[in-house]
């Protein structure tokens, strides 16, 4: 249909992609990588490396944790480093790992490739975004010198403020500028992807992966400034004197608590939807059928977002909450399940009736699903604050959020990378070793965070580096599992290292996919392309054989021209 | 051999699905199988409740991905697409609606089974009732010299009670027992206002109406009975409470469930749920040999150690003295 040098190989599934490749491709050298450098691209590469390396930092301390939790007494981590463990174990994974990673990795790279923008709105915004993480993990990191911060990710009050004064200190700086980061990020995303997409693509043509950053972004924007609202009272109690959570100055300990969820329950969903929007990409290129509800499964971020800022209570049914909050919550966290479930569905319809390929990016999207749907049903008994008594605060709530975030989140990065490495590095990936990292992951997986719901339901509080000796087969099986999750790593790593350098040479569109950032080479020049494509149909339009007849192509004075 | 028709199929699935539901929601194993307390049953049944349903979502979504998997992977060699399916609105209509109903419904549902136990009614008695818990909430403090606390903070003002109050029978009525339990880095101190009893353990009586009054004196923790079902935070500066009736006889864990210090770990006591007349037994012999203990706990542990504070209950508390030796000072 549309004339392209070094076109996809399959004439239906070229798309209205205008793809000019005798155009100069220019390339960034590789110290470009480590530079102030305001594409988007570079910057969607730097924070996938670097985050990725966090992943492994606070991944080795998982496995410290498990060491010690593999016998019921203390005697592997003393108990100050275990707590300093659990703290910074948690902090690394949310906000130097998931977060950073889907928003600013997959988000800064796609998001203008999908809408056909040459880069973001505000590019040195962009970047400055992705430089304040650096210090912020620079903190966290030198924060084990004074110990580390020992009050877990929630850090609350008066705990926060009577252990470990200065790596706490270091710890709230940290989120204040993870949190500056999120914001520069959000209002980024929000302005590129209303005014910077090609003239030609409508609302409803624009990606899933793209709504759902559109939600990301606007909840981030509401709820971050509250989360540094919360850091910078917290740090003037421990610095300078206040008493704003200090009982015995008149500070009360529970308002804490309630800004600290108004953010971070949000966050729960910064670190699902971008992962979401990996699905709704990933499944139907593999499945070769299209999105089953796009609509459905675009109003549902926003609806999740919405809603979701009514639920944080649900993480002190056992605090100091009168009952009608204790209703309240239950209810409207009860009803922030039903959007959850429409996307779920729509993604198991979306693989019904297709043609599934069993690519490591797939196999990692169905690991997601099928982990999702357990952790979100735990999720479920959670958010009832009469059940929610009995196991709040212990490891049943650490099996059901590592089954959403490791099981979800986590599957979903790994399903990104798999899916997306070909157009990032212009090389494919090993799939036999990815089949090998998806099965030790799945198994690991599995076998680390199952046993945990026993163990809390049974009376195995979280965040202890000590437990009563009938726990003792539990925490031995989750430890084994544990190993085998840090050992299932190493195939990724071997396979993204030898890919970069032996992989077979990948094409512009080496999963015949329909979304733009496959209508350019791989990897893309600097200017993602010579010529801007042109939309004529949906990003998910498989199965669609039509041939639009020439008369009916796109005009090409729609293109934009080049800036020179 | 015929094709079985397919109404014939949903009808099996069905019920295969339902049955495996139900075996599942008596058969899950999550709980400990003890119900000692009058709430235990009534969380419990809720949670059957949940797993059930949550079985059968589980199954069918599972399921239906396991089968799309085998039936609908790629022939090989064929590299054509699935089918053009971009929705169907009935279908998404029905998988809306159907968790919407079942959310409600279970929303409904914990209303019911929280007013049981006890949910809505925290601090009920402190209207006018039950004279003496209306002081509880001060009782405490003084008692332990709470650092964290004002005295000016409970003074005369009206303050809120958190946590599970008395179960709608009971509303309105004092509580057959009450004790003030408050905790500390890293122990629970459990003082009885009848009868001037301090202890490190929980002794209540079989079948009473018993009524805990929580609050804590640095950090915060959590005051959590597996066997019980119940958990409330014990913050300092709030007030909180636990209301229950203990239902069997024995020993159980008395758990700190929020992270309070390096030796959170540790912190744990137990209650004992004595027959009535054990309970009136351990309750005179205790008032016999410490008529006054409670004076013992009216010291100010600000300048005081941990460790020097905590060595007076070692033996009462369930804290080996090695690690009560270990408790460095922490700046309260
Ligand atoms: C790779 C395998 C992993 C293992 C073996 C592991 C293990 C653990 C353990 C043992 C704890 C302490 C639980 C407690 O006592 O409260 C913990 C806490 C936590 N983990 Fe993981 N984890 C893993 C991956 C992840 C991932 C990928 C995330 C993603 C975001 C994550 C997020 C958290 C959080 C938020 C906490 C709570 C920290 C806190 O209590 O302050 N974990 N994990
Ligand atoms: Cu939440
Ligand atoms: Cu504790």
């Amino acid at each position: 249909m549309v004339q392209a040098t070094e076109a996809p190989t399959d004439a239906k599934l070229s798309l209205s992609a205008l793809t000019d490749y005798s155009f100069p491709q220019k390339q960034w050298k590789w110290y470009d990588y480590f530079t102030f450098n305001i594409d988007h691209k570079v910057i969607g590469i730097q924070y996938l490396v670097t985050t990725f390396i966090f992943y492994l930092v606070g991944g080795m301390m998982a496995v410290a944790m498990r060491t010690e939790l593999a016998t019921p007494d203390s005697d592997f981590l003393n108990p100050t480093l275990y707590n300093a463990f659990i703290t910074n174990h948690g902090t690394i994974m949310i906000f130097l790992w998931i977060v950073p990673a889907a928003i600013g990795g997959f988000g800064n790279y796609l998001v203008p490739l999908m809408i056909g923008a040459r880069d973001m709105a505000f590019p040195k915004l962009n970047a400055l975004a992705f430089w304040i993480t650096v210090p912020a993990a620079l903190l966290i990191f030198t924060s084990f010198l004074f110990g580390g911060a020992q009050a877990g990710w929630t850090s609350y009050p008066p705990l926060s403020l009577v252990t470990s004064n200065v790596a706490q200190s270091m710890w709230i700086v940290a989120l204040i500028l993870a949190g500056t980061s999120s914001i520069l990020g959000s209002v980024n995303f929000i302005v590129t992807i209303i005014n910077m997409r090609v003239p030609s693509m409508k609302w409803d043509q624009l990606p899933l992966f793209c709504w759902a950053m559109m939600a990301t972004s606007l909840l981030a924007l509401f709820a971050t400034p509250v989360l540094a609202a919360a850091m910078i009272l917290l740090l003037f109690d421990i610095n300078f004197g206040t008493s704003f959570f200090r009982p015995d100055g008149g500070g009360n300990v529970v308002v804490y608590q309630h800004l600290f969820w108004f953010y971070s329950h949000p966050a729960v969903y910064l670190m699902i939807l971008p992962i979401f929007g990996i699905m709704s990409e990933v499944i139907p290129v593999h499945a070769r059928k299209p999105i089953f509800g796009y609509k459905a499964i675009a109003y549902s971020s926003l609806a999740i977002c919405v809603v979701g800022l009514f639920v944080w209570v649900h993480h002190m049914f056992t605090s100091g909450t009168p009952p009608w909050m204790r209703i309240f919550f239950t209810v409207s966290t009860l009803i922030v399940a039903v959007p959850t479930g429409v996307k779920i569905f729509s993604w198991v319809a979306t693989l019904w009736g297709g043609k599934i390929r069993y690519t490591s990016a797939m196999l990692f999207a169905i690991s997601l699903l099928s982990m999702f749907v357990f952790g979100g049903i735990s999720g479920v008994t959670l958010g009832t604050a009469p059940f929610d008594i009995h196991v709040h605060d212990t490891y049943y709530v650490v099996g059901h959020f590592h089954y959403v975030l490791f099981g979800g989140s986590v599957s979903g990065l790994y399903a990104g990378i798999y899916h997306w490495f070909p157009k990032i590095t212009g090389r494919m990936m090993n799939e036999p070793l990815g089949r090998v990292h998806f099965l030790l992951n799945f198994i690991g997986g599995n076998l680390t965070f199952m046993p945990m719901h026993w163990l809390g339901g049974h009376g195995m509080p979280r965040r202890v580096a000590m437990y009563d000796p009938q726990f003792t087969h539990g925490n031995q099986l989750a430890t084994i599992g544990a190993y085998i999750l840090a050992v299932s790593v190493l195939p990724l790593i071997v396979n993204i290292l030898w890919s970069l350098v032996k992989g077979e040479k990948a094409s512009g569109n080496p999963w015949n996919a329909m979304t733009l950032e496959w209508t350019t080479s791989s990897p893309p020049p600097i200017e993602n392309w010579a010529v801007l494509p042109v939309i004529t149909r949906g990003p998910y339009a498989y199965g669609h054989v039509e041939e639009i007849p020439p008369a009916e192509r796109p005009d090409l004075s729609d293109a934009i021209a080049m800036p020179k | 051999m015929k094709q079985i028709p397919a109404p014939i199929w949903t009808l099996v699935i069905g019920v295969v699905v339902t049955l495996v539901s139900i075996w599942a929601g008596y058969n899950h194993h999550i709980l400990p199988t003890e119900q000692a307390s009058s709430t235990a049953p009534l969380v419990d049944n809720f949670f059957n409740v949940m797993v059930m349903i949550g079985t059968a979502l589980f199954l069918m979504v599972e399921g239906a991905i396991v089968f799309s998997m085998i039936k609908f992977r790629q022939p090989k060699g064929d590299e054509t697409d699935g089918l053009p399916i971009e929705g169907n609105l009935p279908l998404e209509a029905f998988w809306t609606a159907i968790p919407a109903v079942i959310c409600i419904a279970l929303g409904v549902y914990s209303v019911f089974v929280f007013q049981e136990m006890g949910g809505f009614a925290p601090g009920d008695h402190a209207h006018g009732h039950g004279t003496l818990m209306a002081q509880a909430p001060a009782a405490i403090v003084t008692d332990v010299g709470s650092p964290m606390i004002t005295e000016g903070d409970i003074g005369g003002q009206k303050i809120p009670v958190y946590g599970f109050g008395a179960s709608p029978e009971e509303e309105g009525n004092a509580p057959d027992l009450a004790v003030n339990v408050t905790g500390l880095q890293f122990a629970w101190v459990f003082t009885y206002p009848d009868s001037g009893i301090t202890d490190g353990e929980l002794h209540v009586p079989v079948g009473k109406d018993v009524q805990v009054n929580l609050t804590a004196q640095d950090v915060i923790h959590s005051f959590w009975i597996p066997q019980f079902r119940l958990k409330q935070d014990a913050m300092p500066g709030q007030t909180a409470e636990l209301r229950f009736v203990p239902t069997k006889p024995g020993t159980y864990s008395i758990v700190c469930a929020e992270l309070c210090g390096a030796y959170h770990g540790a912190m744990r006591t137990q209650v004992i749920v004595h027959t009535e007349e054990d309970f009136s037994h351990w309750l005179e012999s205790r008032t016999a040999t410490s008529p006054q203990s409670s004076q013992t706990v009216a010291i100010n542990p600000a300048e005081r150690s941990d460790a020097d504070y905590l060595a007076a209950y070692s033996q009462g508390l369930d804290l080996d003295a090695q690690l009560v030796s270990q408790l460095a000072h922490s700046p309260h």
